[in-house]
């Protein structure tokens, strides 16, 4: 089993502002230390250009990341213990603080590629019932042998 | 604390044990038997003896390696090595709790989106601890510092870097608040020490703390 990771922030101001420059130059060098991170599978991209962000039709200030990993540790040594962490330390310049969950993973067949439906859906679920087997967080996490039997899973799935 | 805490620490009371284990420790990589002993000034037969009773006190972990380097026939029989536990240790008496109010208080700051006030909190907290410290400022002054806080520093091309968290629990559960108030209590320990020639940046690493000294008049260029 993979693990698949969707987080969504909302944006201060448009991309394309002098706001985010700083973040915008900063996707394409975050986005190859993932690809390159060990434990790294898949990400979702916007387009051909490494600073394309993922389009979809939740609000133009939405911005959304979605990656499958191998591993708890792998995703977490990316996010936490590379370059990441000092781009995600400055988010309160680019993002607004969220009131509600922003960040859900669960678990995924190796080979699998999740869907944004299916990715949102899982953070409404999250949002909606807390951290569960097939909806959870770094926090309130929950290993793939707590998923593997779980007939709603397949549900949420399709 | 746990009995077995204190039964683990009771391990170190000989002093060839504590030579070693504070040897391993250090290196911050597997161990073979031979440099042990010779860091230790013991026999490798007694050397042994001693690192495999601090594995089974839980305070080095043992494994098996190929320390000739090379792989596959002739490369030798694997050799038995030893390195440091991750999981913590602590003993103290009376029992005291802080690690439970550490965690309540991260969890407060998060709850009141104080992120900015914790770091300026850090920021002070450093300067005080660097100024409260005894002996000469400069590199001596900060490293003398930070292992007297417990990061057990060590040089790597030109940066001073640090092996180990002292805040690792908290950073496990608030990773980005407790990196961020640690990269601002180290920033405050170089303006306590008026060390200007160094600079505090955060470049995390599995298994390490998340921040390392560069000289500043790389940042400059």
């Amino acid at each position: 089993m993979h693990l698949a990771q969707f987080n969504v922030a909302h944006l201060r101001a448009p991309l394309d502002s002098p706001a985010l420059a700083d973040f915008v130059a900063a996707l394409e060098p975050i986005n190859a230390l993932s690809d390159a991170a060990p434990g790294f599978v898949w990400r979702m991209k916007g387009g051909e250009d490494p600073t394309d962000t993922i389009q979809h039709e939740y609000g133009d200030l939405l911005l959304v990341n979605f990656s499958v990993w191998e591993s708890r540790e792998a995703l977490w040594n990316f996010v936490y213990r590379s370059a990441h962490l000092d781009v995600m330390r400055r988010r309160r310049e680019w993002f607004h603080r969220a009131a509600e969950s922003y960040t859900v993973m669960w678990w995924v067949p190796g080979g699998y590629r999740p869907s944004l439906d299916e990715a949102m859906a899982r953070l409404e679920l999250l949002r909606a019932q807390g951290p569960g087997p097939e909806a959870f967080t770094f926090k309130d996490f929950y290993e793939s042998s707590d998923a593997a039997h779980l007939p709603a899973a397949a549900e949420v799935r399709k | 604390m746990t009995s077995d805490d204190l039964e683990s620490m009771s391990v170190l009371g000989d002093p060839v044990r504590r030579a070693l284990y504070r040897f391993v420790a250090e290196q911050g990589r597997d161990v073979g038997r031979n440099e042990a002993a010779e860091a230790a000034g013991v026999q490798r037969t007694l050397a042994a003896h001693h690192l495999d009773k601090l594995v089974e006190a839980g305070l080095l972990e043992a494994g098996f390696k190929r320390l000739s380097g090379r792989a596959g026939p002739g490369g030798g029989r694997p050799a038995k090595v030893y390195r440091r536990v991750r999981e913590e240790r602590s003993v103290s008496l009376p029992p005291r709790d802080y690690r439970t109010l550490a965690l309540v208080l991260a969890e407060t700051v998060d709850l009141l989106g104080g992120e900015e006030k914790a770091e300026e909190a850090a920021r002070r907290a450093g300067e005080r601890l660097a100024a409260g410290s005894s002996g000469a400022g400069g590199a001596a002054g900060l490293v003398g510092v930070l292992r007297g806080r417990g990061y057990e520093p060590y040089e790597e091309e030109g940066r001073v870097r640090l092996r180990n968290c002292p805040f690792h629990v908290l950073a496990e559960t608030h990773p980005l608040l407790v990196c961020s108030m640690n990269l601002a209590l180290c920033e405050g320990m170089l303006a306590g020490l008026g060390e200007t020639g160094v600079a505090a940046t955060l470049d995390p690493r599995p298994g390490e703390c998340c921040v390392a000294f560069t000289p500043s008049k790389n940042n400059e260029d």
